[in-house]
């Protein structure tokens, strides 16, 4: 008995780097900053900090985060997904199928300050495209309301690192569609709509709703690819957080741990509804 | 009309790939008026902040991949052989930094180990760089376990334990000899993908204000033109070599598995 | 014309002929089985007749109609695969309604077919599962439900039984005829089961190489093989090589040793024919109700229980009988002589 017992602590032992790291490095900074937006400067527990999100400027820059981060998403996955399917589902040559995993792969790592200048060289005030259709066409892109430096600005230069990661994540799932669910809809009498609808898109759908919050949650803390692209000049919650942390704009530093607390309540939020979603969507599989 | 939709999509993403590619690469090339030349390379290679940050940052990578295969197999080859039933709770905490967003993370760290803090690690620069480098090993554990971790799932770690251990070999000796060369392609995949994270990083360098590629990046595209772009396509390059070497890492193992 | 009928199917995947002129009339309610080695082309015949593959050459009616060219979601077609193919999102009562809700077919039709279908295949308890908590027997039996509910013309069935265990092959292989016949639907049934195929089956349709070698009665392909393929692919055989003395009374000699076959042969005198014999057609010692007495040198001897399966040679061949076990007949000794008695009816002649 003893000795199963010092046996299993021994077994713990192994873990204890690993718990060590996580919690000094992962768990506690996390907790403090939680923590902080319940407290007052002296230390004792409010809700004035959380309160104090309540002002026109940050409602807005939470506004604008959510808003950038939920359309690059699900455009993200919606473009990704015509794309997965049109490599993956035998309408296109098989040939170019591993030329756009390999492209997906480089892509969705290809982010931050350097993709912010990839955008504005190509569709920025001087950027190739806006030039080209400015000079050959005669086409002024302000005129149409395009500014790289604004929210859809954010979201058209996100989309270049959401789409291939949904393309990345997705093509499993696609490939796990069986040949004989479709042929079985088919001979049933479905169409492909019918097909898609009653059967394929329910199959996938935790899938997508799982990457969904993924990138959703990827581009709500996207810092770099902001700041590179605007500057401090656009209100979005990691941006306005950022100067928080540089330089205490808000005022209360505790102000800026309910900044960030709530930072964490969205991506926590949309990984929630995720996992709830997903449950009740699997009830068929193991 | 299946294959029109296809088609479509395709060369949609196609684009929307290859043109910002293009015009990085173009914009890049366009620092001497009327003609291509490489003169925005020149002046960013030449720079000696650009040497500096550069060698920083590779550096950071290099520590925070040791100390990421350190962490993380010994780790994940435990909680295979004896906390087989901790193996969701852990996947999920190397899952986290998915969720919580490094600028929060930075910002946690900053409060707790700054100066006047129990473990003022912000105090000297060496510690800022190790408080750096433990930054960096926790956004790459998401990768780095899930590539390490599937590496042993093909693995009979049990087995190949106990074979090792009726040898005598000690915990040392089987992590180093018989589990490390099993998953190393995985734990090689998991560490150029470490290498492509780390160089470019921004927030967590800029808040701890180390002198990292990233934010010396962000500063140079707030006040030059050409030079960024130059510096965009550099960038690309590396995460480009990245994958590559992800892709003949795994090509590698499965060349050999099927020896085995 | 019949209810089904293939006439001169052709398909070829690039280079690769993989059906070759394959014809067959169908009737209505009938049950016929396509058998043959693997690769020979029948799941390709079926997917024609399904509709997700184009014949090359040929067509295809049902019950009148030119179904050749249709998708397979216009030919009121019933089929079942060998992985089951059910829908994992849906459930055992979903599945089976799937074709009658894509029909349109309103909520108080459809909720009291599922239920007669259920019902019929024996599952009425459990409607409202998932297919993953079903065993594999099971699941192929909704999966018959799904392809029987809206009512198909015809029903296709791809190896359904070969990814079961044997007990539950042939238990489920009594129940889907019993179905079969109970509806009356024109089925058809590949397999590469010999057994299967001919105790299920009205006909059966042997394959080799893309094209029908023999179409006929289980009884028929067993008793009277049409090609050396099918003789030696149905069924275990002893063959022989015998000389013709004289066609008119089917006077052969078979290793020097005279016999008579007992019918008139169409061969020339001289010329060398195959003979065969079924393994329980040959019965060890004298009979006198037989014409043929073979002599035979003992060379192997399984004891299986009811029955004895004997090795000896005969005229320089390996010949196999099959005897029923007898408590007073202790089976022979082997490399002892022995005598085997054969009706001059039971010689199987084989063609090309
Ligand atoms: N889509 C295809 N493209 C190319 N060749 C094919 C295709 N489908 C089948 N074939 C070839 O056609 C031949 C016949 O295949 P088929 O599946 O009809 O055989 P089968 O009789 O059903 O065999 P099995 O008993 O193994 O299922 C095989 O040689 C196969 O390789
Ligand atoms: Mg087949």
């Amino acid at each position: 008995m003893a000795e199963t017992l010092r046996g299993r602590a021994a077994n713990w032992l192994g873990l204890v780097p690993f718990i060590v790291f996580a919690v000094l490095f992962l768990i506690l900074p996390t907790l403090y900053i939680v923590v902080g937006a319940f407290r007052t400067p002296e230390g004792a527990f409010t809700f004035q900090n959380i309160i104090g999100l309540n002002t026109a400027s940050i409602r807005n820059a939470y506004w604008v985060s959510i808003k950038v981060s939920f359309m690059s998403a699900l455009l993200g996955c919606a473009i990704g997904f015509a794309i997965a399917a049109a490599i993956t589902l035998g309408s296109l040559p098989k040939r170019v199928r591993g030329p756009m995993i390999t492209f997906s792969g480089v892509a969705s790592n290809f982010a931050g300050v350097p993709l912010a200048f990839a955008f504005i060289a190509t569709i920025g005030p001087a950027g190739l495209i806006t030039m080209y259709l400015r000079t050959e066409w005669g086409i002024n892109l302000r005129v149409y309301g395009w500014n790289l430096l604004s929210t859809w600005g954010l979201i058209v230069t996100y989309l270049f690192f959401q789409i291939p990661l949904m393309i990345l994540i997705i093509t499993p799932a696609l490939d796990g569609l069986k040949r004989e669910w479709r042929e079985a809809a088919e001979v049933l009498g479905a169409t492909g709509l019918q097909y898609w609808r009653m059967v394929a898109f329910p199959i996938l759908f935790p899938s997508i709703l799982g990457t969904m919050a993924l990138l959703f949650a990827n581009a709500f803390g996207a810092v770099a690819t902001a700041i590179a692209l605007t500057g401090p000049s656009l209100n979005i919650a990691p941006i306005l957080l950022y100067a928080q942390i540089r330089g205490d704009v808000l005022g209360s530093p505790n102000l800026g741990y309910a900044l960030a607390f709530g930072m964490i309540v969205i991506t926590g939020l949309a990984n929630t509804i995720y996992i709830v979603l997903r449950i009740r969507s699997e009830r068929w599989l193991k | 009309m299946n294959k029109v939709f296809a088609w479509i999509a395709f060369l949609f993403g196609v684009l929307y790939f290859i043109l910002p590619l293009f015009g990085m690469a173009e914009f890049s090339l366009s620092m001497r008026r009327g003609v291509y030349s490489l003169d925005a390379y020149r002046v960013v290679l030449a720079d000696p902040q650009f040497q500096a940050t550069f060698t920083f940052s590779v550096v950071m990578a290099l520590v925070t991949i040791a100390f990421g295969i350190l962490l993380v197999v010994p780790t994940a080859y435990w909680v295979r052989l004896k906390l087989p039933g901790m193996r969701p709770w852990v996947e999920f905490v190397t899952l986290l930094p998915l969720v919580i967003p490094a600028i929060v993370v930075v910002f946690g760290y900053i409060r707790l180990y700054n100066t006047s803090s129990w473990l003022p690690m912000t105090g000297t620069a060496t510690g800022t760089n190790i408080l750096l480098m433990f930054g960096y090993s926790m956004l790459s554990l998401p990768y780095m376990y899930r590539a390490v971790d599937t590496g042993l799932r093909a693995i009979d770690v049990a087995t190949l334990t106990e074979a090792a251990q009726s040898m005598g070999a000690g915990w040392g000796t089987i992590l180093a000899r018989v589990i490390l060369p099993n998953v190393l392609p995985a734990v090689l995949s998991g560490a150029f993908l470490t290498l492509a994270i780390v160089i470019g990083e921004f927030t967590m360098a800029a808040l701890l204000d180390r002198p990292a590629f990233g934010p010396y990046m962000q500063i140079l595209g707030a006040n030059k033109a050409y030079e960024p772009a130059a510096l965009a396509v550099i960038a690309f390059a590396i995460t480009w070599a990245c994958m590559g070497l992800i892709q003949l890492s795994t090509r590698f193992s499965k060349h050999t598995r099927a020896m085995s | 014309m019949a209810f089904l009928d293939l006439s001169n199917l052709q398909k070829s995947f690039g280079q690769n002929h993989v059906v070759k002129d394959f014809s067959i009339a169908v009737e209505q309610g009938e049950f016929v089985s396509l058998l043959g080695p693997s690769g020979c082309g029948k799941t390709t015949v079926l997917r024609m007749v399904g509709g997700f593959e184009t014949p090359s050459a040929g067509s295809i009616t049902i019950d009148g109609r030119d179904v050749t060219g249709l998708r397979p979601n216009q030919r009121a077609i019933g089929m079942v695969f060998q992985s089951y193919a059910l829908f994992p999102n849906l459930t055992v009562g979903q599945n089976v309604a799937f074709g009658l809700k894509v029909a349109g077919v309103g909520r108080a039709e459809r909720d009291a077919r599922v239920a007669e279908m259920l019902d019929l295949i024996g599952l009425a308890d459990l409607g409202a599962r998932y297919p993953f908590q079903l065993s594999g027997g099971q699941q192929q039996r909704v999966a018959l439900a799904r392809a029987l509910a809206p009512r198909p013309k015809v029903l296709l069935l791809d190896e359904p039984l070969s990814a079961l265990d044997a007990k539950i092959r042939v238990s489920l292989r009594t129940e889907i005829r019993a179905i079969q016949k109970r509806l009356g639907i024109t089925t058809i049934f590949v397999t590469h089961d010999q057994e299967e195929a001919l105790s299920m089956s009205d006909r059966v349709v042997v394959m080799s190489g893309g094209r029908a070698d023999q179409i006929g009665t289980p009884f028929e392909i067993y008793n009277a093989p049409a090609t050396r393929f099918v003789a030696g692919f149905v069924g275990t055989l002893n063959t022989f090589d015998a000389v013709v003395t004289d066609p008119a009374t089917g006077s052969v000699t078979l290793n020097g040793l005279p016999l008579a076959l007992d019918r008139p042969l169409d061969a020339a005198k001289g010329a060398t024919i195959g003979v065969a014999l079924r393994p329980e057609a040959a019965r060890l010692g004298r009979d006198p109700s037989r014409e043929v007495v073979l002599p035979a040198t003992i060379t192997a001897v399984q004891f299986m229980g009811a029955v004895v399966r004997i090795t000896a040679e005969v005229a320089g061949r390996r010949f196999d009988l099959d005897t029923f076990n007898r408590v007073d007949t202790p089976p022979p000794a082997v490399g002892g002589e022995a005598e085997i008695s054969v009706g001059a009816r039971d010689f199987i002649l084989l063609g090309d």
